[in-house]
């Protein structure tokens, strides 16, 4: 296991009433790292990702942040360790205004000090958001409402955030904004792990990839390597 | 005869915002947890009880005795849900049933045990005086209650709408997935707002206690009310359970006068048939059960 990774997983399984999603799936990302986990439907991207925010009880398998073993944690434990996820169809609060729902990613404690600023921040990345502040969630288009899960995400002041196939439910051109949105906050610095179905363009943005099958890893490597793997490029490239 | 109405009229509207603090208390768990309380009844006849006692032991006013009510029901509400209906909140809705059936069952069991089957009217001062407002007179008892109510019905409103746990409460109601995802401490969410909710009760039958005596057989009629009053309003609904209120306090004080006083109890019921036909949401409901 490399040193210094911030966070590692080793050997993750999840069962859901004894047919498994997960199989030993085992990687590692450095800081400030962005990385991409690809695969099919149903390859076990969205366990990978709620079984590292904790939502999921893993059956077996190690998940650390900063040294730190975190499995079996609680998620609002491990949403204060510093991982953050934009999750798979948004989950934001569409009863409540725009503001509200970034107050409320911002209430972890790691992120308390500070929070008009991240607010404000939050405000310049997104001025849709910012001109929509007292409107209900709930209102807002589909890509808004992306924004504004993104937006709560950045809200806990996180160290990795995991984003749960971004794109799902977006137009052509609005997903080519979703991966500006990603690329420039991994440019400002951020960890980011990327779940995602859409692999020529996860693998365009990041550092290194993994490939998701039937819940185990299959291959893993730098995204050159794996866009110019024959493998890749006919199962998921349609080259 | 019109001061007659009038009276009817004004003594229906200060009842009904008892009722709708009751049924706050019953919407506010069943809109955040999805569960339903039926031991709500009891918690009122907990309320009504405390009321009784104290005013007994201590001769506290009712205004004191709704505040131990209160702080005694919160402690009461949030360390059954920690320790009881936590472990139910995910499991079917017919699981949930007999669990609060049984605990209902039990919490009148054990009043009956303690303090026995027959009505204890509070000897309070209260229960005698009037006020006097033009044509209206009115039990002084009755608008106390009624106030009381009514502020702590906006102070609860203004708490959930304008603090941070009141936000985090809405959240947990909006969407549970979603709060577990920015990493809100949902169980202690939960076990709050049942406390919130026995609190709601326990307040209300504190603050009635000098207008009904205090028996254990009450409760089963406080619940069925509750129920009416929160399915008029519309379930999960914070308005809807304080219109609910209203509407069945008048009802009630209508049926009385215009058919005979047995017929008090009735005329909701119907009511909640009528509405059931014609708006089976309730008048704010939107959420599916």
């Amino acid at each position: 296991m490399l040193s210094g990774a911030l966070l590692t997983i080793d050997g993750l399984c999840v069962a859901y009433d004894g047919s498994c999603a997960l199989n030993g799936v085992s990687l590692q990302i450095h800081k400030g790292e962005l990385i991409c986990v690809v695969g099919a439907n149903g390859a076990g991207k969205t366990s990978l990702i709620r079984s590292i925010s904790g939502i999921v009880r893993s059956s077996s398998g190690i998940i650390k942040m900063n040294g730190v073993d975190i499995t079996g944690m609680p998620p609002w434990e491990i949403c204060e360790r510093g991982i953050a996820q934009v999750a798979e169809g948004r989950q934001i609060f569409g009863s409540l205004s725009v503001e509200e729902n970034l107050l409320l990613g911002g209430a972890l404690k790691r992120a308390k000090a500070g929070q008009s600023e991240t607010l404000e921040f939050v405000y310049q990345l997104f001025e849709k958001l910012c001109e929509r502040r007292g409107q209900l969630a709930g209102t807002l288009s589909g890509g808004e409402q992306q924004m504004l899960a993104i937006g709560r995400a950045i809200m806990s002041k996180p160290e990795v955030v995991m984003f749960d196939e971004p794109s799902i439910g977006l137009s052509p051109a609005l997903t080519d904004v979703m991966f500006r949105v990603v690329k420039s906050l991994h440019e400002q610095g951020a960890t980011v792990l990327l779940v995602e179905q859409n692999v020529a363009k996860s693998l365009a943005l990041a550092n290194r990839g993994y490939v998701l099958e039937n819940g185990s890893i299959v291959l893993h490597g730098s995204s050159d390597e794996l866009l110019k793997n024959s493998e890749v490029q006919r199962a998921y490239l349609g080259l | 005869m019109l001061s007659l109405w009038l009276n009817v009229l004004a003594s229906g509207i200060l009842l009904g915002l008892v009722y709708g603090l009751v049924a706050l208390g019953l919407t506010i768990i069943f809109g955040v947890m999805r569960v339903v309380n039926f031991a709500h009844g009891e918690m009122v006849v907990f309320g009504v009880y405390i009321g009784y006692w104290t005013v007994r032991l201590w001769n506290v006013p009712i205004i004191v005795a709704a505040v131990i009510a209160a702080v005694v029901m919160f402690a009461f509400g949030y360390l059954l849900e920690a320790l009881i209906v936590k472990r139910f909140v995910n499991r079917p809705h017919h699981y949930q049933f007999i669990v609060f059936i049984g605990l209902s069952l039990l919490f009148s069991g054990t009043l009956l045990v303690a303090f026995g089957p027959d009505p204890r009217p509070t000897a309070s001062q209260l229960s005698f005086q009037t006020v006097s407002l033009g044509l209206l007179t009115l039990d002084l008892a009755r608008v106390q209650a009624a106030a009381t109510a009514g502020l702590l019905i906006a102070l609860l409103g203004a708490y959930l709408k304008f603090s941070p746990f009141g936000r985090s409460l809405r959240a947990a109601a909006d969407n549970r997935l979603g709060g577990l995802i920015i990493g809100l401490n949902i169980p202690r969410v939960y076990a709050v707002t049942f406390g919130i909710g026995a609190a709601c009760a326990g307040v209300a039958g504190a603050l009635i206690s000098p207008l009904f005596d205090a028996q254990p057989y009450l409760a089963v009629d406080f619940t069925l009310l509750a129920f009416v009053t929160v399915i008029v309003g519309g379930l999960g609904s914070f308005g809807g359970a304080l219109l609910g209120g209203l509407v069945i306090g008048v009802a009630e004080a209508i049926a009385a006068l215009m058919f005979t006083p047995s017929m008090k109890t009735a005329l909701p019921y119907a009511l909640l048939i009528i509405i059931l036909v014609y708006r089976p949401r309730g008048f704010f409901g939107a959420k599916e059960i």
